[in-house]
């Protein structure tokens, strides 16, 4: 505030032997340092949890194949494998399916590999069209136009005793798109 | 009666100090003429406890759990009593306290009072600005809408970008695989019980240097920080100064009553933002954007080139909040008057002016298609008019092809890309099916997705849109069979 010079503090009165203290002071840092590593690894632990038990894509069930007739592209629901008992609404996740007109399935996640805005499909014109910064993607996912760096993410899928099966739950982004 | 207030007074004063160690520094003597610049920090204050308190009346009612969020918020909008108005003073309050922090730090900057001896109390400001930044950005999260959900999708595509550890980061900020339960609760953790107490923790501090440092005196020209004589010349202000309280206090204790009753009429006038549609990810018809803070950053990611995106998405925050931190240490010393500093004058004013551009244009998002122009749009009728089977053919391709949610006729329709009511008049045959083949600029290729015979009325019919007074560009012959050979050879061709 208004004082030129804070005032020195009066020099402490010698309590005690010196090397008594000094062993005090040591205790007292170890102690410290030992307690807080023991409760403090816990709390880390806790809350890295998400990269210590990084959980694996499983199996969705998409439906029968006959649901996606051939060389269209549709937009199907499903529940996030991975979700949480009080997920609410956020537990259904979207992506669409791609077959091709040799029967072949494609799928792909919904989210822009700009910035992970949903995509609309548009069978008119055959393109993915981004409402956020206007990415565009050919019916194959190939990247068309926009900022964009990449084609859509696809998904893993398998058919097994007629129905299509996905493999999701793990919102794709760049470095990370399986 | 007289004698009982006494006693009370004299028992806590012996106590606390009141008189001995209280009193002194409510009434410690300020510079004189400081005036009415000197008001924004209390402002932020006052605003910041409105904060503190609407926030803990909504969280004793809203439920944090992606299941009932949803639920509860429609439930505060439309069922609680009051819920409405607290909600909305809570939202308008938060967006007014972020106008008053950053006006409090272009003050302080533009008047040099962060220089000596004011270093720490700037450096604490600049953890007050992120604290208050990170809390508006997790309380849309708790908003738990559509937009809450993308928005937080588009948060986690940029961290996702870090080099090496970017879906580290993801996981951690999700708090699992994907968007869900414990992305809510971190969030609700972050906004509730970190931000708030981080802030806390710095503004203690932060109030303790502005007394212990004293508010600094208006900046004369010429008259520049010194600190081996910085202190005299104080002290001197100090001595022909007047005390805090009740002088100087009341223009702030005015200014601060005046924000509180603007936050209080704009939340009854306009009430609480949202929440939108539910979060429910598999509603895609989504167009999320961000509260008015962070849309000049929406905007910049849009309008930023792909190559130095990345770039500008990671490095940019770093050096911007490196800048702030380091800003005492660079330029600690010297001219505090902004009429002696011109590039600082000139800062804010580009700051500010980008601020409000790249504001306006992430409101508008002229880049973001129009995702039900093709259907909902219909071609003017005046446009189709006399046109020929063939021209009319062209504009059901246009419109079905969904060329429409990128581009206007006369007006109406996506502006991404550019109006093409005149295009005719700019591009002649051969360029028009070299565009719609090829694309190029941010229009994609449509060599496969149209037949030749689409391609041909498509063009046929673009080719009639040019203005009455002026001729559309002619192509010569050579070109128009050049142009031609392009059209069967188009499925071969490819955009950038």
């Amino acid at each position: 505030m208004n004082e030129s010079e804070p005032k020195k503090p009066p020099d402490e009165p010698s309590l005690g032997r010196p090397h008594r203290r000094s062993m005090l002071g040591w205790l007292s840092v170890g102690l410290g340092t030992l307690a807080t590593a023991a409760a403090g690894a816990p709390i880390l632990g806790y809350l890295l949890s998400p990269i210590l038990k990084t959980p694996k894509n499983e199996w969705a069930d998409l439906g029968p194949v006959e649901n996606f007739p051939e060389g269209q592209t549709r937009l199907v629901d499903f529940i996030d494998p991975l979700h949480r008992p009080w997920d609410g609404d956020s537990q259904k996740l979207a992506a669409y399916v791609r077959r091709s007109a040799e029967g072949e399935f494609t799928v792909f996640s919904v989210n822009c590999t700009h910035l992970g805005c949903p995509v609309s499909w548009f069978p008119q014109s055959g393109l993915f069209l981004c409402p956020c910064h206007g990415g565009v993607y050919y019916e194959n996912g190939e990247h068309a136009s926009g900022p964009p760096p990449r084609g859509l993410y696809t998904i893993e899928s398998r058919v097994e005793n007629g129905k299509l099966a996905i493999r999701a739950g793990r919102l794709p982004t760049l470095q990370a798109p399986g | 009666m007289r004698s009982i207030v006494q006693t009370v007074f004299n028992w806590l004063d012996l106590r606390l100090g009141i008189r001995t160690a209280i009193w002194p520094v409510v009434t410690h003597p300020v510079p004189r003429g400081l005036g009415w610049f000197y008001v924004f920090g209390s402002a932020t204050l006052t605003l910041f406890i409105v904060q503190l308190v609407t926030g803990i009346c909504l969280a004793v009612v809203y439920v944090p759990s992606a299941a009932d969020a949803y639920t509860s918020l429609q439930y505060l909008n439309n069922e609680q009593p009051l819920g409405w108005l607290l909600r909305a003073v809570h939202y308008w309050s938060a967006s007014g306290m972020v106008v008053m922090i950053a006006l409090h730090a272009t003050r302080v900057f533009l008047m040099g009072a962060y220089k000596y001896p004011r270093e720490l109390t700037w450096v604490l400001g600049v953890v007050l600005l992120l604290c208050t930044l990170g809390l508006a950005f997790t309380g849309q999260v708790l908003r738990w809408d559509q937009d809450a959900y993308w928005g937080l999708g588009v948060g986690v595509a940029m961290a996702g970008r870090v080099p090496l550890i970017g879906p580290t980061i993801v996981h951690i900020l999700l708090g699992g695989p994907n968007i869900g339960g414990e992305t809510l609760s971190r969030f609700f953790g972050l906004h509730v019980f970190v931000l708030p107490g981080l802030l806390i923790a710095a503004l203690a501090p932060h109030l303790y240097l502005v007394v212990r440092q004293g508010i600094s005196a208006r900046p004369k020209p010429g008259q520049p920080v010194d600190p081996a004589t910085y202190q005299a010349e104080y002290d001197a202000e100090l001595k022909a100064g007047e005390p805090f309280f009740p002088q100087d206090v009341s223009r702030d204790a005015i200014f601060s009553a005046l924000t509180v009753l603007v936050v209080f009429g704009l939340a009854v006038t306009f009430g609480p933002k949202g929440p939108s549609d539910p979060p429910d990810p598999t509603i895609i018809q989504a167009e999320p954007r961000p509260d008015w803070e962070f849309l000049p950053l929406f905007a910049l990611l849009a309008l930023s080139p792909p190559e130095m995106e990345t770039a500008l998405m990671l490095v940019m925050p770093v050096v911007g909040i490196a800048i702030l931190f380091l800003l005492p240490f660079v330029s600690g010393k010297g001219e505090r008057s902004p009429r002696r500093r011109p590039i600082a004058v000139l800062f804010v004013l580009i700051f500010f002016v980008t601020y409000a551009v790249l504001g306006y244009l992430g409101n508008v998002a002229p880049w973001s298609p129009q995702m039900d122009a093709w259907s909902g749009e219909p071609v003017p009728v005046a446009m189709v008019k006399g046109l020929t089977p063939q021209q009319l053919l062209g504009a059901a391709v246009f419109q079905n092809k969904t060329c429409r949610n990128c581009h206007a006729l006369d007006g109406t329709g996506g502006q991404r890309g550019p109006d093409l009511t005149f295009v005719a008049n700019r591009l002649s045959q051969k360029e028009l099916i070299r565009q719609v083949l090829q694309g190029g600029g941010n229009m994609p290729a449509y060599g496969k997705q149209l037949g030749p015979a689409e391609v041909d009325s498509l063009v046929a019919f673009l080719e009639t849109l040019h203005s009455a007074d002026e001729a559309p560009v002619r192509g010569n012959l050579a070109d128009s069979a050049a142009a031609e050979d392009a059209a069967t050879a188009g499925d071969a061709s490819k955009g950038p």
